[in-house]
């Protein structure tokens, strides 16, 4: 009987680890005549960090912003935990949000609050924690995180580009989301604070489990941070694969981003 | 957004409308569910009101004097100078304290309002909002709104006040009166049917105020300079309106109070 219930646990585990949390088929985006988004397909394992390159302006904002539902596709299916976003009603999507955590390119702290009230922000208003204690022990764990502990009642306007930065890192990852979406969490920080907060996504993805999709133009973090690597390029992904892959890819396009690492 | 462009001006402007009933619902919606942001609505208030006492004091002070000054030459033609201060009291409280007031706080508060939620949405604030699952409507809009229709009313009593009182100063530069004399022919020449539709109409001015704001605000484009867009709009709409809302207060209380 234990020898059953043992295998059928078993079973659930590898059943949950290869379970696809995000499934993007087909997916188009255009905002007037320009076409950004053309065909995207894409499946996000639970448990796994997907690396998105590509130029500047080829639609890898855009391909998350969808995810959350705040653009709608103009075609194509996108589902997150099995269930279509373009479908979702207010409360639905509400629920999927307060999972999914989405670091912005600009960081978007509240510039009318303290990064602690920034932090706090998500933890009461949505996850609706009341203990004032626990608020607190999560504020200071996230802030540690990123390092920022000493800037915890400074405002966003007292804050240098890359403590900004981190700041909005530390308020995705405090309500401990199951998907992670982050739109370059690296750039504008120096090297040596770019590699811990890649070791941290890293850190994030083993402890809690989550998945995690990074747009990221900085090849060192998509080394340390991802599982697969994809290159996006007019609309579309050109090329899948592991980092190590890609990078002994002799296609041009793909080998273009690979040029400077040795 | 190919077809936006060869739209029609009324119908654009006709979408401009349906995107405000929109909003408007939103905000009602709002307004009953979830829970109510008091700490951020009592900041707002003291923003709001608290930070516009002096400008519509000043305000106030002036066209009170102002306006005495330039009274008294045509009552005293008429043999009617003890009815300045009936004349000021019934003009100030009824129509011109209420309008100035409103005007001076769409120029303060709604272009601040504007700018304030257009910043955030060019910055991705608003955005950051939304995908964190909080509700912007509710933390920023349902506040603001609330706060401009609690304080414009009582900005404008106080501007009433004052704008009196400077009567009084400017009453005394030539001919003299003492205060209790005049408080008492104030008092006296005003009753609640010059009281009350004033007050109720503030309250309207004061929701037209923050929810022209708000909806600018919220609505403004992504670049930099439409902040300043939402601001300017704000501003030019939100007067508009009050100027809209006083000729239909104006009806209104005619027909109910003055016939
Ligand atoms: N809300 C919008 N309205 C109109 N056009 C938009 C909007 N958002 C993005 N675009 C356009 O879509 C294209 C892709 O933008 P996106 O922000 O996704 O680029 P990106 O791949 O993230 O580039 P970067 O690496 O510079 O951040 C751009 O040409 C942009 O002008
Ligand atoms: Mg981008």
């Amino acid at each position: 009987m234990d020898q059953v219930k043992e295998d059928k646990e078993q079973k659930n585990a590898s059943k949950k680890k290869d379970e696809i949390v995000i499934s993007i088929n087909g997916l188009k985006k255009s905002f007037g005549t320009k076409d950004v988004l053309k065909d995207i397909t894409l499946d996000l394992k639970r448990g796994e960090n997907v690396v998105i390159l590509g130029r500047s302006g080829t639609g890898k904002s855009v391909t998350i912003q969808c995810i959350v539902g705040l653009l709608k596709p103009d075609g194509g299916s996108l589902t997150v935990f099995g269930e279509e976003v373009a479908e979702m009603g207010e409360k639905e999507l509400k629920e999927l949000r307060m999972k999914v955590g989405f670091l912005f390119q600009s960081g978007a702290l509240y510039d009318s609050m303290t990064v602690r009230e920034n932090l706090e922000f998500p933890l009461t208003r949505v996850l609706k924690i009341t203990d004032q204690a626990e608020i607190d022990k999560r504020v200071e764990e996230g802030l540690d995180a990123v390092g920022l502990l000493d800037a915890i009642d400074k405002l966003p306007s007292d804050l240098s580009g890359g403590m900004r930065k981190r700041a909005g890192l530390a308020r995705t990852i405090v309500i401990n989301p199951e998907i992670i979406l982050y739109d370059e969490p690296t750039t504008g920080l120096d090297p040596i604070t770019s590699r811990e907060i890649s070791e941290l996504i890293l850190k994030i993805q083993k402890q809690n489990q989550t998945s995690s999709i990074i747009i990221t133009h900085d090849m060192e973090c998509a080394r340390i941070a991802s599982d697969r690597v994809l290159i996006m390029d007019d609309g579309k992904y050109i090329a899948e694969g592991s980092f190590e892959e890609l990078h002994k890819s002799k296609n041009k396009a793909v080998a273009a981003y690979f040029t400077d690492i040795l | 957004m190919a077809e936006e462009i060869v739209l029609p001006g009324w119908k654009k402007w006709l979408e401009g409308i349906g995107d405000q009933v929109g909003f408007f619902f939103r905000f009602f919606r709002n307004v009953f569910t979830g829970g109510f942001e008091w700490s951020e609505f009592v900041r707002q208030c003291y923003e709001i009101g608290y930070r516009s006492i002096m400008l519509v004091g000043i305000t106030s002070f002036i066209m009170g004097i102002v306006l005495i000054l330039q009274l008294r030459p045509t009552l005293v033609a008429f043999g009617a100078a003890s009815m300045l201060p009936k004349t000021l009291s019934v003009s100030f409280v009824r129509e011109i304290g209420p309008v100035i007031i409103a005007i001076i706080c769409a120029g303060k508060i709604a272009s601040s309002i504007g700018a304030e939620l257009g910043s955030m949405k060019v910055t991705e604030q608003l955005d950051a909002m939304e995908v964190s699952g909080a509700n912007p409507v509710q933390y920023l809009v349902v506040t603001r709104i609330i706060a401009t229709t609690v304080m414009v009313p009582l900005l404008s009593v106080l501007g009433d006040a004052i704008g009196l009182f400077g009567g009084f100063l400017a009453l005394n530069i030539r001919d003299s009166m003492s205060f209790n004399l005049y408080f008492t022919k104030v008092i006296g020449s005003l009753d609640f049917t010059d009281f009350l539709p004033a007050l109720v109409k503030t309250i309207f001015f004061g929701f037209a105020i923050g929810f022209v704001g708000c909806y600018k605000g919220f609505n403004s484009n992504k670049g930099t300079e439409s902040v300043g867009i939402a601001a300017n709009s704000a501003v030019v709409t939100a007067s508009l309106w009050i100027f809209v809302i006083d000729a239909i207060a104006v009806q209104i209380t005619s027909l109910l109070f003055y016939n």
